[in-house]
């Protein structure tokens, strides 16, 4: 899939929770990931954190590399 | 079978609480104060001949025929205008009275044609039967006189004609109009024997009139001045089946009249809890197209989409989609595969549906259309509330005192519920409407919104911060409800974030283009009006901030205290007929049935056990993800029930690639829709008029859906669903859709108890029906939230990525109209084209001088993803800056405009928002013309 378009969506995401107070973003976004996305997606995500992750907002790059650790 | 009984009251029910005794005939009777004799005289069983009363309208007193006596008192007042008394005496039926009702009925037939034998209404008119009841037996006048008896029809509406020659001038038409409808369309013109109904001026006939067509006014006329063409044409129905309209999803309920198998006409049922007896022109008059000659009622397979479709049975077209979609998985894996449910299914087939996919796929790529309407609401209310529903049924709009309305047009998308409205605001209820658009609710006869907030497409996040703004800082946050029912922590957060000076009025003024001074006064009338509702529609969800918006607008309805009690709550008017149902029964790629996430492992296990199929633990795609595999390869495989993806989903050039990068397209529909021009496979669905099942409407109301008439294509919808698992491999041997909802109440929490049966004896019952709520329970959260404690979530304003600028000026948004219905493939193909026949372009006197474009010419709409042409209706009511169309029709294909962007929860497309420019054109454009003849070609059927 489009890394471009998929991370538009993944920092989409990042700018709900990054306000929300009394969370984790990182943590959060990651769960919403988990949930809500079809492997092949968060593949197509981590692959883009491997070749650098250009475009990541910090708190999505931080959820992704949770993704690819399977702390989500 | 027979006719479905209605007893006509003649007045309406009087809500009083204090009951009142009286005599009637010798019979004591005791009803509430207020009701009028008449109506406590059919209580005792005993009908008072009347002619201009029936209870769904306000008595008149007009027809002199209903006259009583009443010990005591003089004179012969009218029963139906007469409000009963403790301990009077009355008399129904006495020498006086029956010698004034024979003296009233021979001058209304001394002006009538007597063509009994011969007029549709024969069997079935009032006048008729009064005459009949008073004993009429000659008319002394004789018809030789001046009469109104040989005045020309109108027959300008497509569904019914008037006739005034058998007009008795009861006005029950015109106040059925006003009362019922809120349209104000009709009139008595001139005075005394020059008297007659009228549509408008002397000019208008019911087509040039201001009518809607809702056929109030055909349903409440005594006799045949006002008659459907069908029953002209047909005749008197013989029997009646009581069944669910498949539009939008008011959900009403109508009676469908038949003759054998040939409908007569739908007749709303007074007992239909969402319509209580009303119509609009889809439900009542848009139902042709079940036999419509376009309609496709055999299998149809080809190899490419470049070959004519080639007429197969039912044993090969199933095979063929089943070898098909086992050969993809084979060569590209498990998740190659995948399908879409219907909203405008049943809630059985979208089950059946998913649990094919689930179950027989193998995967969880399964999607409904929700995604493109609702999908944010379903998110935003589950994480606030705790429930993906709305909060109120429809009823609760009686008891509002301010109800708030944003991103929703409902006169011309939920028609029913806009008439219910409309008759609360006649009673003094307030309105605020939020809306780019100036809506017919902000100004109609006997209605003006109090507030209209005209906002900029794409700001109804910070709009809805700015009413919390003024709520918290001035002091008017519902302090009790909040501690009782909210979290503090989450409220403390959210109450500190909304008063920042950046989502102040005055900020967000700048933004939204709106004055502060209206935010503020509209906050303080939502917040200190009295009861307040706030109903929304997809101009909230369809943007890249929709489940924000969503969370905004709980947020409001929490920190004010309404929620929980008759009329306030939190109601999503939900597109489609089947969009909460679709919902509920496990259609989104993370979630079973009841909202429960396919990674939670018990309910999982539960189903797996049920099905004896292992379920796959992770999401699957979302229809935009299954068109961005498709493009990239790795989904090749779709089975489309009842939508037309095409037409209705954003970027229509990336969903023709899509469609045409998979191997296997399926499409189950009643017509070759636009989807169909890339499927491989066409499998003829049938119409609701066709099928048992339920539909569940936006109130999260179960109705019925029965069918009338044999399966043209001789397959219901589910049972091609049963037939396409067992060819996979996976058998469900449901012998009747009642056995499908057994299961689903008997893996659904929220519908424990529904079951065919209580649906036959209850009528309909809102979820969550269980142990807990026999019957259902029509408002939720009262006494706590599902959830616990409601959550105040942050709702931080992030302006959209689409963004005007020199090339694309103006901002597109799109809707509905009255009319047609969502992609218009059923209401295209009805007599309804005669009021919208093409998809204009709305746009404002400043913007279209700016351009040199006057009212009706062709135009050319660009946007960065493509290009279409339609005709300009210049109109104030769209602010400079703003355009707006319809995506009814595929002549203009208004998604091509649109883009890909999406509500950042839930990929709920970004329609309502797209950058465009507008410049003049002479016809339609190469895109348009490309496509009539691609789908010109792609819809030839090989002859045999």
């Amino acid at each position: 899939m489009s890394s471009e378009k998929l991370v538009v969506m993944a920092n989409q995401i990042g700018r709900f929770f990054v306000p929300q107070r009394g969370i984790d973003p990182a943590a959060a976004i990651a769960t919403h990931l988990r949930k809500f996305w079809d492997p092949r997606m968060r593949a197509a995500l981590v692959a883009h954190l491997d070749k650098g992750g250009g475009g990541l907002d910090e708190p999505v790059r931080q959820a992704v590399l949770r993704l690819k650790d399977g702390l989500a | 079978m027979s006719l479905v009984p209605e007893t006509d009251y003649g007045t309406p029910a009087s809500h009083a609480t204090e009951q009142v005794a009286l005599t009637i005939d010798g019979q004591t009777v005791s009803v509430p104060a207020g009701t009028s004799i008449m109506r406590a005289a059919m209580d005792a069983g005993i009908q008072v001949p009347r002619l201009c009363a029936t209870d769904s309208i306000e008595a008149f007193g007009s027809c002199r025929l209903c006259l009583v006596e009443i010990s005591g008192r003089t004179g012969t007042p009218a029963s139906c205008t007469t409000p009963v008394a403790p301990g009077i005496v009355v008399s129904t039926q006495t020498e006086k009275l029956k010698k004034i009702r024979k003296g009233v009925m021979e001058l209304y037939i001394s002006d009538h044609p007597l063509d009994c034998l011969t007029c549709a209404a024969n069997g079935d008119c009032e006048l008729q039967d009064m005459a009949g009841a008073v004993g009429l037996r000659e008319v002394r006048y004789g018809y030789e006189g001046e009469s109104h008896t040989r005045q020309a029809k109108d027959e300008s509406n497509p569904y019914f004609t008037f006739d005034p020659s058998k007009c008795i001038v009861c006005s029950r038409c015109v106040r059925a109009c006003e009362e019922v409808q809120g349209t104000f369309a009709l009139t008595i013109e001139g005075r005394g024997f020059d008297s007659k109904v009228s549509a408008g001026t002397l000019l208008d006939n019911f087509l040039s009139s201001e009518c809607v067509s809702c056929g109030a006014c055909v349903q409440a006329c005594p006799t045949a001045t006002l008659s459907e063409k069908t029953l002209i044409d047909i005749g008197q129905p013989e029997h009646s089946v009581v069944t669910t309209c498949a539009y939008c999803g008011v959900g009403c309920s109508f009676k469908a009249e038949m003759r054998g198998e040939e409908l007569v006409r739908m007749v709303p049922w007074k007992d239909g809890k969402a319509n209580r007896g009303h119509s609009c022109v889809k439900g009542r008059f848009a139902w042709g197209y079940a036999h419509h000659r376009e309609r496709i009622l055999k299998p149809m397979v080809r190899e490419s989409i470049d070959q004519p479709w080639r007429e197969v049975d039912w044993d090969e077209a199933i095979g063929r989609v089943a070898s098909e979609f086992r050969r993809l998985q084979d060569k590209h894996g498990r998740l190659a595969i995948g399908g879409i449910t219907s909203s405008r299914c049943t809630n059985e087939e979208t089950y059946v549906m998913q649990k094919l996919i689930r179950g027989g796929f193998g995967n969880n790529n399964v999607d409904t259309c929700a995604r493109v309407c609702h999908s944010p609401t379903g998110f935003g209310l589950k994480q606030a509330f705790g429930t993906s529903a709305g909060t109120q049924d429809f009823d609760s709009v009686e008891q509002s005192d301010v109800i708030l309305v944003i991103g929703a047009n409902p006169t011309d998308a939920h028609p029913v519920f806009a008439s219910r409205l409309k008759k609360r605001m006649r009673q003094g209820a307030k309105l605020i409407v939020i809306d780019p658009r100036r809506i017919d609710l902000v100004r109609t006869p006997h209605v003006e919104a109090e507030y209209h907030l005209p906002l900029r497409p794409g700001t109804n996040a910070a709009v809805m911060n700015a009413l919390a703004h003024t709520i918290v800082t001035e002091g008017l946050a519902n302090e009790r409800f909040v501690r009782e029912f909210c979290d503090r922590d989450a409220f403390e957060h959210w109450a500190a974030f909304v008063a920042e000076s950046r989502n102040s009025p005055k900020a967000v003024g700048l933004v939204a283009g709106l004055d502060p001074e209206a935010i503020r006064g509209a906050a303080r009338l939502y917040a200190t009006g009295g009861n307040a509702a706030i109903y929304y529609g997809l101009g909230v969800t369809e943007h890249s901030q929709g489940t924000t918006t969503v969370m905004a607008i709980a947020n409001l309805a929490m920190v004010t205290g309404n929620l929980g009690r008759p009329g306030v709550g939190v109601n999503p008017l939900r597109g489609q007929n089947n969009v909460q149902g679709a919902c509920d029964m496990g259609s989104f790629p993370h979630e079973l049935t009841g909202y429960r996430h396919i990674s939670d492992d018990a309910t999982r296990e539960m189903f797996e056990k049920m099905w004896g199929r292992p379920l796959d633990a992770e999401p699957g795609l979302r229809i935009p993800n299954m068109f961005d595999a498709a493009i990239e390869g790795t989904f090749k495989g779709l089975y489309v029930q009842g939508e037309d993806i095409l037409q209705s989903d954003p970027n229509t050039s990336h969903v023709v690639q899509a469609l045409s990068s998979m191997e296997c397209v399926v499409v189950q529909d009643l017509f070759l829709n636009e989807t169909a021009n890339y499927a491989h496979v066409f499998l003829p669905g049938s119409t609701f008029l066709e099928k048992d099942g339920t539909f569940t409407n936006a109130e999260r109301r179960i109705n019925r859906v029965r069918r009338v008439m044999t399966p043209r294509s001789g397959m219901a919808d589910w049972e091609i669903s049963l037939a396409i698992a067992e060819a996979m491999g996976f058998a469900m041997p449901y012998r009747h859709p009642s056995e499908i909802m057994d299961e689903i109440a008997a893996s659904t929490p929220t519908f424990a108890g529904v079951s065919y049966d209580l649906l036959d004896r209850a009528g309909s019952v809102q979820w969550p029906c269980n142990e807990k709520a026999p019957l259902g329970t029509p408002i939720m959260h009262v006494g706590g939230f599902a959830r616990g404690k409601g959550n105040f979530l942050i709702t931080e304003y992030v302006p959209t990525d689409e963004r005007t600028g020199p090339r694309f000026p103006l901002l597109l948004t799109t809707g509905r109209t009255l009319s047609q219905y969502n992609v218009g493939a059923q209401t295209r193909r009805t007599g309804n084209v005669v009021w919208h026949d093409q998809d204009l372009l709305e746009i404002h006197p400043h913007d279209a001088e700016q351009r040199g474009v006057c009212d009706g010419d062709w135009v050319k709409l660009d946007s960065r993803v493509g290009s279409t042409s339609l005709r300009a209706r210049i109109t104030d009511r769209v602010a400079p800056g703003v355009v707006y169309t319809t995506f009814h029709h595929p002549e203009t294909q208004a998604n091509v405009v649109t883009t890909e962007l999406s509500d950042w929860a839930t990929n709920c497309p970004e329609y309502k928002v797209t950058a465009v420019q507008v410049s003049p054109s002479n016809g339609p454009g190469d895109w348009q013309k490309e496509y009539a003849e691609q789908a010109r070609h792609s819809r030839r059927i090989a002859a045999e």
